[in-house]
Order: C-alpha cells, then structure tokens, then sequence
C-alpha cells in the first residue's frame, strides 16, 4: 500500500513538474514576481519602489527588432498617457547581448536617450525575469493590476491591432486594457497577439 | 469633400491590395505576390497530394535568414518528392523594392516568395494556427491528412526529420 501511495505522489510530481515545464510563464489571472533589474541610469529598480502605482503596463522590447521600434514612439505615448493615472510603463530588455550585440546595455543607454524614455528602460541581465513572465518576444505585454494579494496579470499581448502602421490602429489594446483597470470594469481583450522578434537566447 | 477624398484613398488602398510588384531589369523578372491574409489562406490549405512547407520569415529577422538555406535545400532536395516550399514574408511593404527583392536576388532564392501584408495580425495569426503567439520564424506543414505547426527555427536535419513524417 505504501509503495503504492509512494509511486502515486512521484506520478503526480512528475506530471506537475511536466505541466510547470510546458505551461512556463503567466497566463491572465496570475500573480507576477516583482524584480530588482538594472535601468540606464544606472540604479536597480524593483515594481515595489513604486508606492502609489496601482498596477504596471510591462513591455518586453529591445534596441533591435524592427516592430519594436515601430512601437517605441506609442510606448512613450502610453507611458506619458497613464504614468499619471497610476499604470507606468516599465520596459525590459530581455535579449542576451552575446547573442544579439544591438541589445547590449550600453547601447540600451543610447536608445533610451535618443528617443528620450520616460519610463525605466530596464536590463534582464542573465535572462532570468523574462522566462517567469513567459513572453516569447518582442515587443510583448503585461498588464499587472496591483491588489492586496500581489500583482495580477490582467492582459498579454500586443500593444494596439496595427503594428505596422499607426495611423490605421483601430483597438489599442493595452489603453482598452488600463482604461477598464481605472474604471473597475471587466477588460473586453485580455489576450491578443501581433508579430514580434524572438528573445535572443 | 472631406468624405470623397477619404472614399478615394480607400478605394486606392483597397486597389492596390494584390498587386504584383515588379523590378529590375527584363531578364531577372523576379515578381512577388502582395497578399492579404485572406487571400493568402488557400495556400494554407490546399487539398491535394503534395506536402506543403509554409516558413514565415522576414529579411528584418535574423534567425529566419540563418535557417533560409534549410529550406532552400529542402526545395531542392525534395521537389521530385511532391514536397512545396513556400516562403511567406511579413517583411513591410515599404520595404519591398529596397529590401526583400534585392534580398531574394542576392541569395537567389528559388522557392516561392510571398509578401503577406495585413495589418490586422490578431486576427490572423491565429487562424494560421490556435497556438502561434506570433513569433517569427515560424514553419506549418500540412498535407491533406496531417498538419503541424512550429514556432522554432529548424536546421536541415530537424527539417528533414518532420517533413518525412509527412511522407511515409
């Protein structure tokens, strides 16, 4: 009998252990960790030095990829939009600079003030945040609502339904998102996707 | 006034939707496809006998350059065998006569070459398949009787490997 308890406990670890592997990163409704990453001013900066934050728009982006770029200009807008209201934009470079040189911090600096960022342009040195949240790309979105319990993840995804042009954007995505945040009603897209870069690895 | 000047421009939008872009000199003739994504989909499900690779790349992505070659050898290699490699890039329309043709004629690319251009990828991606999340290189392969989706970069063995089970 015990042997068999036993073998049933190892069965279902490993089956866990198979799920936690497979389904690695959030899905909507999870509670994110917090992180302590290195911005381009040199400070580390964690989401718990933000006090009157009520939640944080998270985009992974990077110096290189083209829809990146394409998006660093709305990014600004939404942080200038809704830092304000409480939902800062927090960005992080989750690209390992030995393979992809363009991401490097150095270089990060140099974006950051060349477009001028009004949000922490910020540094997953050693790549170990970006595969906790479970974004597979560039640019890509979290969402997180604060609430007692921690920080929920409350949309993934795409930043607006146009990457490729600005001008024939017709839901943005993200402000539908933080909007139904402020208002406490239900987010109508919780998850939408675009195209994007992989994670350089 | 305002309104017919916008009913205008849409109408040429809508116009200049499949058009054929062409380039070069007369002897290269090199054309691409422009495509939405719904005039794109039959070529993601055709019903006959042949096996189609279908890669979604763009000459902006690195990884989908270095896995290239895999699929050139694998057209190649397999087009005696009833095996289609089509080569969809999401490369952006501006970037056509600059970028992607130029690209295509210096690596001498054989396989069919298609510019998806929809703007609308929430949409689409999706329906090219329920688990892509949208990154790129992404491969489908599908016969009539099988279908399998890859968000991966692949190497000619790995290629290989997937495309055969498509042929026994």
């Amino acid at each position: 009998m015990k042997t068999i308890k036993a073998l049933g406990i190892v069965i279902a670890t490993i089956v866990l252990s198979a799920f936690t592997m497979v389904g690695d990163g959030y899905k909507v409704g999870d509670y994110a960790t917090d992180f302590k990453l290195k911005n381009v001013d040199g400070k580390m900066v964690s989401l718990a030095d933000f006090d009157s934050a009520k939640g944080f728009i998270v985009v992974f982006t990077c110096n290189s990829c083209p829809y990146s770029k394409m998006y660093e200009d709305r990014i600004i807008a939404l942080d200038k939009k809704y830092k304000s209201k409480g939902f800062p934009v927090v960005a992080i470079n989750p690209n390992d600079p030995n393979a992809s040189p363009k991401d490097s911090y150095d270089l990060m600096i140099k974006r950051a003030d060349d477009k001028g960022f009004t949000f922490p342009y910020l540094f997953d040195d050693g790549q170990e945040i970006y595969p906790q949240y479970g974004a597979t790309k560039t640019p890509h979105v979290f969402i997180l609502d604060k609430e007692k319990k921690g920080l929920r993840v409350a949309y993934i995804g795409a930043i607006d339904d146009s990457a490729r042009d600005a001008s024939s954007v017709g839901i943005k995505y993200v402000e539908e998102a933080v909007e139904a945040l402020i208002d406490g009603k239900d987010i109508p897209n919780t998850s939408t996707r675009a195209i994007g870069c992989t994670i350089k690895k | 006034m305002k309104n017919i000047v916008f009913y205008l421009l849409v109408l040429l939008l809508v116009s200049c939707k499949n058009e054929t872009t062409k380039v070069g000199s007369k002897e290269s003739n090199l054309t691409i496809k422009t495509l939405n994504f719904e005039q794109l989909e039959p070529y993601l499900h055709r019903n006959d006998d042949k096996t189609y690779v279908v890669n979604f790349w763009a000459t902006w992505c690195k990884p989908c350059v270095e896995e290239l070659s895999a699929f050139e050898k694998l057209y190649d290699n397999y087009k005696d065998k009833d095996v289609e490699v089509l080569l969809v890039s999401l490369d952006f329309k501006k970037d056509v006569e600059t970028r992607l043709m130029p690209f295509i004629k210096k690596h001498d690319l054989q396989p069919e070459v298609i510019l998806l251009d929809d703007v609308k990828e929430n949409v689409w991606i999706p329906k090219v398949d329920e688990t892509w999340s949208g990154v790129i290189p992404a491969t489908l392969i599908y016969n009539k009787e099988k279908r399998s989706f890859y968000e991966q970069s692949f190497n000619y063995e790995q290629l290989i490997n997937e495309v055969q089970q498509f042929l026994n």
